[in-house]
């Protein structure tokens, strides 16, 4: 018989005291903050769900929010495909595979507020090399401090430079997995090269993919440096993405229950689309 | 179906090959007939997996050329040459169904959906997988698995080859038999030229009407498996081929008599030939121990169920014999007699003895 040993719960403690430091604490400070009020003093005054209601319902918080899931679907639909692209025209062995390798992964090595400031200075209209060419050479009227759809472009384009590679190097991954006989076995069943793709290169990618987009959702989703830093949220509202506005609402108007009712929101936002989508690609597999 | 020719075919991987030894196949001439069954049959690295490439058309030989029915395809891509492979690994397409799987070749070229769903049908009861048919086939079991990835390669009526490329290695002992038999039953029904590949001689053997044993990219002998036991036509295939294998012993030629340890021994026939390193090869199942003979010692017994087998010393030198009984003490003196028309002499590894008329 096996002999039941309760007190081995004991050894779950201190795992169960660090998550407590760091995410329970934490979240139930911003629980705390955005059910009351305060003028300040440290008194505060019991508000109920109001808050909730307050962000759900107003144009602030919508606009915000369309602007953030805009952005995530761009930069998806441009990164996940194009990533899959690169992968695929990769060498598969030999000189230019470490080459192609570092090549990619730099982007990802640079610190978020280095890339904003670096896209600034690259695309400012008068001094940046973009900007300046852009204007002077090609003629295309582009200012991303004065004109909403150049700062728009702009911001999509950092991320894509900055982040498709990590598609780039998980499908990669993904590809170079598969073993030779598959294609041999394809070349033999005449298969055209969409059907290649389609039914050998595709599956066998699909888990690395579904973690490359949940990272790149997650991640473009809750995105703040770079666009704070490149464009401040601006010209006027137009790049003020869900993080930018919260910041602003917590830290510059100081409005901590509305900030924190935000949070909640936005990270429960944030958990269902990955559930969803997590349970959608996995789906399969389970049956 | 198609009668298969390889023409003075050589292949290296070197892009400049000078020295015999830069070929990974040296010059290979052979026949394959249209509907027999062969076996590939050598040593890892032997070649005989480049030599299945080559006729596949997945690798271009260096020098050669490889005839289907006398038309030369040695420039053909895999898909013009109407071939089927099956590998070592099962090859399937995760995401369709069997049936997609089955008829995916044949959709890929083409054919009629209405003949589409008679072939796969046909394969599909062909080798007992009708039932699966609408499951998704990355559920399979391994030998399953495998059986469609054979399936794809018999739903084309026209395929010229069927190529096996170790197929059995990642199955189960106890399902390798079945899938083996199924092999064999599938190959007297759709009559197609099959090449099989494998290191394993049991394979081989049971599957193959004739056998291409190689070795460091060199066809030692091409025969049926009752020819590669009885008259090995190379030391290797005598080694490689029986368990135990044949017993390769030093022996030197004097005045036409083959003497062995001192002993003179009787051989099948007339020697032919003259210098060289001269070896004696003879079966353990042709060694019997007797009341007189070659003096020897008995090593070791091993007790292999249906029979034992004697191992026993002559001089330094060690010999097999297969026996009846397991009787026998270690360090026993015994004498040994070889059955005179199953023992021969080799010389460089090459027989050297001829059939006594």
């Amino acid at each position: 018989m096996k002999t039941e040993n309760q007190r081995a719960w004991f050894f779950v403690l201190p795992v169960l005291l660090l998550v407590a430091f760091n995410a329970l604490v934490p979240i139930m400070t911003v629980v705390n903050y955005s059910v009351q009020e305060t003028f300040g003093n440290n008194i505060f005054f019991w508000q109920g769900l109001d808050w909730f209601e307050q962000i759900l319902r107003s144009d602030r918080f919508h606009a915000a929010l369309g602007r953030q899931f805009m952005f995530t679907f761009l930069i998806l639909v441009i990164e996940v495909p194009l990533g899959i692209i690169v992968a695929l025209s990769m060498p598969r062995k030999g000189f230019w595979v470490p080459v192609c390798l570092v090549t990619m992964a730099l982007p990802m090595l640079i610190p978020w507020n280095v890339v904003g400031s670096m896209w600034n200075i690259f695309t400012l209209p008068n001094i940046g090399l973009l900007g300046y060419f852009m204007n002077d050479v090609l003629g295309v009227n582009y200012d991303m401090t004065q004109q909403p759809i150049s700062a728009w472009i702009t911001i999509v384009v950092m991320d894509v430079w900055h982040w498709t590679s990590l598609v780039v190097l998980l499908s990669y991954a993904g590809l170079v997995s598969i073993p030779d006989a598959y294609y041999q076995a394809a070349k033999i069943d005449s298969a055209s090269p969409w059907k290649v793709f389609r039914y050998i290169q595709l599956p066998k990618m699909k888990t690395v993919l579904t973690i490359a987009i949940l990272l790149r959702f997650m991640d473009s989703f809750n995105i703040y440096t770079e666009p704070f830093v490149l464009t401040g949220g601006g010209p006027g509202n137009s790049t003020t993405l869900l993080s930018i506005d919260l910041v602003k609402i917590a830290l510059g108007q100081f409005d901590l229950g509305p900030a924190a009712a935000m949070s909640l929101i936005y990270f429960a936002i944030t958990l269902l689309v990955s559930w969803l989508f997590y349970t959608l690609m996995t789906k399969d597999d389970a049956q | 179906m198609a009668k298969v020719t390889l023409s003075n075919l050589r292949h290296s991987y070197l892009s400049n090959p000078s020295r015999p030894t830069d070929y990974a196949l040296k010059e290979i001439n052979l026949d394959w007939k249209d509907g027999g069954a062969y076996a590939l049959l050598g040593p890892s690295g032997c070649g005989k997996s480049t030599l299945l490439n080559i006729v596949s058309g997945l690798l271009t030989p260096s020098e050669g050329r490889i005839l289907f029915d006398g038309k030369d395809v040695t420039s053909l891509a895999p898909d013009q040459r109407n071939i089927a492979q099956v590998f070592q690994f099962p090859v399937i397409y995760d995401t369709m169904t069997v049936r997609e799987n089955l008829a995916f070749p044949l959709r890929n070229r083409g054919v009629a959906e209405s003949k589409v769903t008679k072939r796969v049908a046909e394969i599909a009861e062909m080798l007992e997988v009708g039932e699966m048919l609408d499951t998704r086939a990355a559920h399979l079991s391994p030998d399953n698995k495998q059986k469609i990835s054979m399936g794809r390669g018999l739903v084309r009526d026209d395929v010229n080859v069927v190529m096996f490329d170790e197929p059995l290695t990642v199955i189960d002992p106890h399902l390798k038999w079945k899938l083996r038999s199924k092999l064999k039953e599938l190959h007297q029904r759709v009559r197609a030229t099959m090449i099989y590949v494998t290191h394993d001689q049991t394979e081989a053997l049971t599957f193959a009407d004739q056998v291409v044993v190689m070795q460091e990219g060199e066809v030692v002998q091409i025969g049926t498996p009752v020819e590669l036991f009885e008259r090995p036509q190379h030391t290797f295939v005598g080694h490689f081929i029986g368990s135990p294998g044949m017993n390769i012993l030093p022996a030197s030629v004097e005045n036409n008599k083959v003497i062995f340890n001192g002993n003179t021994v009787a051989v099948e026939g007339n020697i032919i030939g003259n210098g060289g390193t001269t070896e004696l090869g003879v079966r353990p199942e042709f060694v019997s121990v007797s009341a007189t003979g070659i003096p020897a010692r008995v090593r070791k017994v091993s007790d292999i169920g249906r029979h034992a087998v004697i191992e026993t010393m002559v001089g330094d030198m060690r010999v097999r014999a297969v026996a009846e009984t397991a009787h026998f003490e270690q360090g026993t003196e015994v004498h040994l007699t070889f059955k005179k028309d199953q023992t021969r002499l080799y010389r460089d590894g090459w027989i050297a003895t001829e059939v006594a008329s």
